[in-house]
């Protein structure tokens, strides 16, 4: 008896693992799926127009819908993208299939607003958002693993507060109003635009003039909003998860979205391996690292990257709406006040102002006193 | 039977509920109850709980969901 106890126990735990990756496959092959179609379609997009590793960017996106609507005048970064609006209606739409659109809000908007803000601030230091980062890393930018590895930095700074105890405390369940209030703005601006483009301004030239077919943009981001729903596809918790709880999930979403990029990249000759000569890039390694541990930190503390808030947004989650906001009056702030980082040109090497790094430090500052104040806190009331 | 503790998780996202009842499950018990009330939460602590060798039991409650835990 006794000599059989020990093997038959490891074959029990053998297999109830087995069992439960077997229910989770459906979850991987989710992940990996929305992974995949996220990286051909970013490829595609830019073969049709979208500026070199800018299929998907959340940040530059916002960026351009900012300027689009004269929040910000850099003449070379106004368009207002139909991308975003997909993907918001998109994750909507796929949210209201499977039952789980539901009005929430009320965890501390205000100071979500702020850290969208900053978020948004540190990814045009960089020169995009966690998505973008991986794009470019699929296109060979080797800038972008100077931003992964502050990406990574600032995750593991956000888990040291998750684990003390930090939360910007719970939701509530709001009324249907609250939830469809920016999503209907985004539809009724898109269709403005549409209707009456004069009233908007669009860039000339610069990454702003650069963009696939409106039709093809906007399916691009219903498809990948409705994937995103569903597979719940974030690139902040994808590292945050294998770190806390050893859970790998989202990070596949990550991987395959990198690898399908590359594939897709190497295809269509758009790989180019090196620091040097990258498609809205500098090399201020510096500020790299810091504008993505910035993103990094803030999005732990919001809860998601970029992507996955205007996914949230799309589920009625008023407190990414509200972050949503913060990102797009960010991105003004950030134009408005030069503290974006310049690509390298021929002339420049590029890397944020003065303005901009000290934007970035007052970032980090405010992150970490809204990190702290949130888990003394918690401390105190548990 | 052993005392079931609750985790109430409601109105949190991910990974606070994931980390609550990770918190929990580290003090040692083997009848857990926790409640969530998002789809992606309902999913994450599944799937850390089953991972930890707990079998899980799903039950919707109005909007919210009651996910028990036993081993």
């Amino acid at each position: 008896m006794v000599f059989n106890a020990f093997p038959s126990a490891i074959f029990v735990k053998s297999k109830r693992k087995r069992d439960v990756f077997m229910k989770e496959k459906k979850a991987y092959a989710g992940i990996v799926i929305t992974g995949a179609v996220i990286g051909l379609i970013a490829v595609v997009l830019v073969a049709l127009g979208n500026p070199k590793n800018m299929g998907f960017c959340i940040a530059c996106f916002l960026r351009d819908i900012a300027g689009a609507t004269k929040l910000h005048s850099a003449a070379v970064v106004q368009y207002f993208r139909p991308e975003v609006v997909g993907l918001v209606v998109g994750a909507m739409a796929m949210a209201m299939i499977g039952k789980e659109f539901s009005p929430k809000g009320g965890s501390a908007p205000a100071i979500r607003f702020f850290l969208g803000a900053f978020v948004m601030i540190g990814a045009l230091v960089f020169l995009g958002c966690p998505l973008r980062m991986v794009l470019r890393l699929g296109g060979g930018d080797l800038n972008a693993v100077v931003g992964l590895l502050g990406f990574a930095v600032g995750i593991l700074i956000g888990i040291f507060f998750l684990n003390k105890g930090f939360t910007l405390k719970r939701t509530y369940k709001l009324p249907k109003s609250e939830a469809f209030a920016l999503p209907v703005a985004l539809v009724f601006l898109f269709v403005l635009v549409l209707i009456v483009p004069s009233l908007f301004a669009f860039s000339e030239n610069g990454p702003g003039s650069m963009h696939a077919p409106i039709i093809i943009a906007l399916i691009a981001g219903l498809v990948v909003g409705a994937l995103c729903q569903k597979s719940r596809m974030c690139m902040v918790a994808g590292i945050r998860d294998l770190v806390m709880f050893k859970d790998f999930k989202l990070l596949l979403g990550f991987i395959t979205i990198f690898v399908a990029a590359l594939i897709g990249n190497l295809v269509t000759g758009n790989f180019h391996l090196g620091f040097a000569g990258q498609p809205i890039a500098h090399s201020v390694h510096l500020w790299n690292f810091m504008g993505m541990l910035i993103v990094g930190l803030g999005s732990v503390l919001l809860g998601g990257c970029p992507l996955r808030q205007l996914i949230l947004t799309g589920e009625g989650n008023t407190d990414s709406a509200v972050t949503v906001l913060g990102y797009i009056v960010g991105a003004a702030f950030a134009h408005n006040f030069g503290l974006a980082g310049a690509a390298a040109s021929a002339e420049s090497i590029g890397g944020p102002s003065v303005n901009g790094k000290v934007a970035v430090i007052i970032g980090l500052v405010v992150m970490l006193a809204v990190a702290a104040l949130n888990t003394a806190k918690a401390n105190k009331n548990s | 039977m052993a005392n079931k503790e609750i985790v109430d998780a409601r109105g949190l996202s991910c990974p606070q509920p994931v980390l609550m009842t990770k918190k929990a499950v580290e003090k040692g018990g083997s009848q857990y109850e926790v409640l969530v009330d998002n789809g992606t939460a309902k999913e994450n602590v599944t799937r850390f709980a089953a991972n930890a060798g707990f079998k899980v039991t799903v039950q919707e409650d109005g909007e919210d969901y009651r996910l028990i835990l036993s081993k």
